[in-house]
């Protein structure tokens, strides 16, 4: 055998003992299988083509064809680059072959090969496939060659060829009237290629096919028009062919043909009223009568689809769905079953319902397929009725799924119940307890939306928030939970709920041992983050307690220390809950572990001291500056000690109990979801001063950070009742200038309406002042009402808790952001203070979900800091006081540092006063 | 157009036959075999026989070590298709006789013209095992 050469220089022409001793495909085919390692078959096939190359160009057609099938072979099983020139053009030149089996393989070549790239070259071929499809003499042979030409028009090749297919359409037609299934397949091809050029000359002898008594071109010609009226294209035209077609759905024996005609209809009935009626009988007929499982299925089809009015059409098809269902041995139609049990509309609903039993039972079969279908059944049939019996199901499913279909079910029960503000949800200390089970599945990846899901229950539903933070626990003291990184998410959430509501805790003392365990050191930074900035909260709340405490044991006797005359005048709770709180710490017994004694102050100032101390030289500023906070607040408890050696030290006292109260003040007021669109309200100060050119801006400002949170931006929001309660007390305190502050610039604020009146109403999120009391609006109001009028002890039939709901924001929330886009001219400077907003604080407006009530507040103790703590440690400042230019004592890098300061000004002048 | 594209792999992943509808780059056809036969391969028995892949709806059935796999529209008859499949290994079976994947691979010609007799344009129009295998008949007696 004649050795490859090399492949860049040209080849010499084939002689004599390369035909002699040509390689047949079957040798090649050996040669291929002898090595079956990659690199054997990368070198078989190079040598292969190097022959092929120049066996190709010979003068002899047997030579030729067989170099040709041999190509043939290689490209098609993808060896070779397929329809390149070399395999194009000898097809071609062999099409033109008399003999027979080279025609075969030529043509056979042609319609594997033919490409755009070599549509230079189709010229060429048209001739001769005109002279082969039309008639000759000899009539054996012609039947099998015009067979192949058709069959060339009706591949891929003819597709990206219109000309070709418009200048031959004229010899189809005798084709077509014979019945030649070839032909229909081709006049399909041509017509759905170029509409306008073949439609007038084909269509007419293609419908007429429809009449053929023969079943192969029935069926051929059913496929055809089923093809041309898919989708993109109109139905419409197809219409005056019904009479045809119904024929064919009466008379056909064929069940791929009747398939076919079933999905024509199915398009057709649509657009003509009384073709649905008339269908109806024979599809019905068919559905019981056939045997074959795929027409059954079709007729099933058709009727959900296309006649879902006809009732008694649909109960036959359902009762056929559940035989699908029913069949345990086949995978297959209890797949199909569940996919026509997702067809069925909302009409038929309670047959979905009655199917409930196999659809729970098929969330654990062995197929994917089979699993997802019944997950997507099970959340279409989920209502307020039965979500917990359905999402308890489901989440305990999860734990004995594997880990993809686990995560599927999870994010599908998250996405429902959080749907439209958790409208599903009536119970949510039911809720909150599952959501904390799925944080605990070993799989979990959700981490980030049952986090957000908890924070958010939080500050929506003032009801949830004991089970909130007693699931919260649960989540903090188990230390087994803080090396899954999966969890860090559900953990960030379960500290900012501990401590944000910190209130309700039982325990405060073990909530700092539990926030501060060595363990805590595995979690991500962001998280330690919010773990420091929850035990700041936690030692806030208990110090405020023990230094009423001690003033009051100063004063009146000493025996005030006793647990029982714990007053807590700003404690963010109500009176019930302070009740239940002082329940929880005067057990009996439980003397010692009082969190408000002085034992516990002192041990937990120590573990803070001891845990936080090395974080202030962090790298992550986010801890850093929050350890640094945590770590200067507990600096000035120290005075503690002294002041318990020295009790009558009034100035001392006094000033660590302002401190004290102060940072209480500032953690009680309420945070709220705020509406995106409320920023719009915000007008621009007089006196801000903004630079005029943005574009400076680009230098601080990385990419990633402007991105805007599309879901809910969340500032503090100071609650009526702290204010009223407060301002007898505090009257220069700064809530009351808080109030004052109100009222002097009302407008930055949401207007709270019945909120400032009704201390004890929790701040009305929907807008009372607005138009757009819609009616969810109103829907939410009438949910308010209820818990009064029920009583929240009658547990077995309790009223949904109100749940803070926001203007605009629906299911589409999302779409919010992008919709709202403020326009310039009727918000005056709003939108850049919005923006200069954003890019200043990136963080606190795009901040991960978890992140971002604290994140937002974070900004007034950050400038609280930056102007008292950090700068001047042992002298604090009485209050928060924030000056309104305090330039010089802040570190001001940046050029935009005016700008920047004024903007901090008047976003803290919300709460705090100059 | 309901058919897709027809192919036959074995286990180990190789192409046996292939056969598209439709326009695809020889690099595009690689990668969605690749893909295809991963995901089919890694189904067990009790698995329907109906994959979803990007825009096709992959119905495939096994017969020893071979896999036969037919992309399809997603408004395809799964069913009818499986039916496709099995009448096509029938014939193969009435031609070559117990016919395996050697057969396959040394008469690809043969199985590229009876799969051209079923079907054309991506629709099944022949199923009379007879009518398929006359043509390949004549050719073989002429020959």
């Amino acid at each position: 055998m004649a050795p490859a050469p090399p492949a860049a220089t040209p080849s010499p022409a084939p002689s004599l003992v390369d035909t002699l001793f040509q390689r047949s495909l079957d040798d090649l085919v050996k040669s291929l299988r002898a090595d079956p390692s990659a690199a054997g078959e990368s070198a078989a096939v190079s040598r292969a083509l190097s022959e092929i190359h120049r066996e190709i160009r010979g003068p002899d057609a047997a030579t030729k064809a067989v170099a040709l099938q041999k190509l043939t072979y290689l490209s098609s099983l993808h060896f070779a680059p397929v329809a390149s020139h070399p395999l194009a053009f000898p097809a071609i030149e062999l099409l033109a072959a008399p003999l027979l089996p080279h025609k075969r393989l030529a043509y056979l070549a042609a319609s594997l090969s033919l490409h755009p790239a070599s549509l230079s070259l189709l010229p060429l071929a048209t001739h001769q496939l005109h002279k082969d499809l039309s008639p000759s003499n000899s009539v054996a042979t012609s039947h099998h060659i015009s067979a192949l030409a058709l069959q060339l028009l009706a591949s891929p090749a003819a597709a990206v060829t219109p000309d070709l297919a418009v200048h031959l359409a004229h010899d189809l037609v005798p084709h077509l009237s014979r019945g030649s299934p070839r032909a229909i397949a081709a006049a399909a091809r041509i017509i759905a290629a170029s509409p306008c050029a073949a439609a007038p000359v084909l269509f007419k002898p293609l419908a007429a096919c429809l009449a053929s008594p023969d079943p192969p071109a029935s069926t051929a010609v059913a496929a055809a028009f089923c093809e041309l009226s898919a989708p993109p294209a109109d139905a419409a035209p197809f219409l005056p062919l019904a009479p045809d077609l119904y024929n064919l759905l009466t008379t056909s024996r064929s069940n791929w043909a009747l398939i076919k005609v079933l999905k024509v209809f199915a398009r057709l009935a649509p657009l003509e009223s009384r073709l649905a009626a008339r269908i109806v009988d024979p599809v019905c007929q068919l559905l019981v009568r056939s045997a074959a499982m795929s027409l059954t299925f079709e007729c099933i089809r058709t009727v959900l689809t296309a006649l879902p009015a006809h009732d008694a059409a649909v109960h036959l098809a359902i009762g056929k769905a559940k035989e699908f269902l029913a069949a345990e041995d086949d995978p297959n139609l209890r797949y199909l079953g569940l996919l026509v049990l997702g067809m069925l509309g909302p009409a038929y609903a309670s047959a979905v319902h009655e199917c409930r039993g196999v659809i729970a039972q098929s969330l654990g079969d062995a197929d994917s397929n089979i699993r997802r279908e019944a997950l997507q059944l099970m959340m279409g049939m989920i209502d307020d009725n039965n979500v917990m019996d359905i999402a308890g199901m489901l989440v305990s499913r999860a734990a004995k799924s594997d880990p993809e279909f686990a995560n599927d079910i999870l994010g599908a029960v998250l996405s429902a119940c959080g749907r439209n503000v958790y409208e599903l949800v009536s119970d949510f200390d039911w809720y909150v307890s599952l959501l904390t089970d799925m944080g605990r599945n070993l799989h979990c990846a959700q981490g980030d939306e049952i986090g957000r899901q908890l924070v958010d229950v939080g500050l929506r539903v003032q009801d949830a928030r004991p089970e909130l933070v007693h699931s919260s626990r649960t989540l903090l003291i188990d230390p087994a939970l803080l090396g899954n990184h999966l969890l860090s998410p559900v953990l960030s959430a379960a500290a900012w709920v501990s401590g944000e509501y910190v209130n309700f805790t039982k325990d405060p003392v073990e909530l700092v041992e539990a926030l501060l365990q060595p363990r805590a050191s595995l979690l991500p930074m962001s998280v330690r983050a919010v773990y420091i900035q929850a035990v700041l909260k936690v030692i806030t709340f208990c110090c405020n307690p023990y230094f009423e405490r001690l003033s009051n044991s100063s004063k009146e006797v000493p025996v005030a220390l006793n647990g029982l005359s714990i007053d807590r005048p700003v404690s963010g709770g109500s009176e019930a809950q302070i009740g239940s709180g002082n329940e929880q710490i005067t057990v009996p017994g439980m003397m010692e572990k009082d969190p408000f004694s002085h034992k516990s102050i002192v041990h937990m100032i120590n573990l803070i001291e001891t845990t936080v101390g090395p974080l202030v030289e962090c790298n992550e500023v986010e801890v850093l500056e929050r350890a640094r906070n945590l770590i200067s607040f507990v600096y000035s408890l120290r005075e503690i000690q002294e002041l318990k050696e020295n009790k009558f030290d009034d100035e001392k006292h006094n000033r660590l109990k302002e401190l004290v109260k102060n940072m209480q003040t500032v953690f009680s007021q309420e945070i709220g979801p705020v509406s995106l669109n409320a920023q719009e309200k915000v007008s621009l100060p007089d006196d801000l001063v903004l630079n005029e050119n943005l574009a400076e801006l680009v230098d601080i400002v990385r990419e990633d950070d402007t991105i805007p949170s599309s879901s809910v931006v969340f500032y503090p929001r100071s609650r009526g009742s702290v204010e009223t309660r407060d301002e007898p007390a505090l009257s220069l305190g700064s809530s009351s200038l808080l109030s004052d502050h109100r009222k002097r610039h009302g407008l930055y604020y949401l207007p709270t309406g019945k909120a400032e009146v009704e201390p004890a109403d929790y701040p009305h999120a929907n807008d009372p002042l607005l138009p757009a009391s819609n009616e969810s609006a109103l829907d939410d109001k009438s949910k308010i009402i209820q818990p009064v009028i029920g009583g929240k002890k009658s547990k077995a039939v309790k009223s949904r808790p109100k749940v803070v709901k926001l203007d605009g924001e629906d299911f589409l929330s999302s779409m919010v952001a992008s919709a709202s886009v403020p326009k310039e001219d009727s918000l005056s400077g709003a939108p850049k203070l919005v923006f200069l907003f954003a890019v200043l604080f990136p963080r606190d407006i795009a901040c991960r979900h978890q992140n971002a009530p604290d994140a937002s507040r974070a900004t007034y103790v950050t400038a609280a800091a930056t102007g008292g703590f950090r700068m001047r440690p042992a002298g604090l400042p009485i209050g928060f006081g924030f000056r309104p230019s305090p330039t010089d004592e802040l570190e001001a890098p940046s050029p935009l540092s005016a700008a920047r300061t004024s903007v901090y000004c008047s976003i803290t002048s919300f709460c705090f006063h100059g | 157009m309901g058919i897709r594209f027809v192919l036959f792999v074995n286990k180990q992943g190789q192409t046996r036959l292939a056969q598209y509808y439709e326009h695809l780059s020889i690099d595009e056809r690689r990668a969605l075999e690749g893909e295809i036969v991963r995901k089919c391969l890694a189904r067990t028995d009790q698995q329907c026989s109906f994959v979803e892949h990007r825009n096709y709806k992959v119905v495939y059935r096994r017969y020893a070590s071979l896999f036969f796999l037919v992309g399809v529209d997603n408004d395809e008859n799964e069913l009818a298709i499986l039916e496709f499949i099995h009448l096509f290994v029938e014939t193969m079976d009435r031609h070559f006789g117990n016919v395996c994947e050697l057969d396959i691979m040394f008469h690809l010609e043969k199985v590229h013209f009876m799969l051209e007799e079923m079907v054309m344009n991506g629709c099944i129009v022949e199923t009379s095992k007879q009518n398929i295998l006359a043509p390949i008949q004549l050719m073989e007696k002429s020959s």
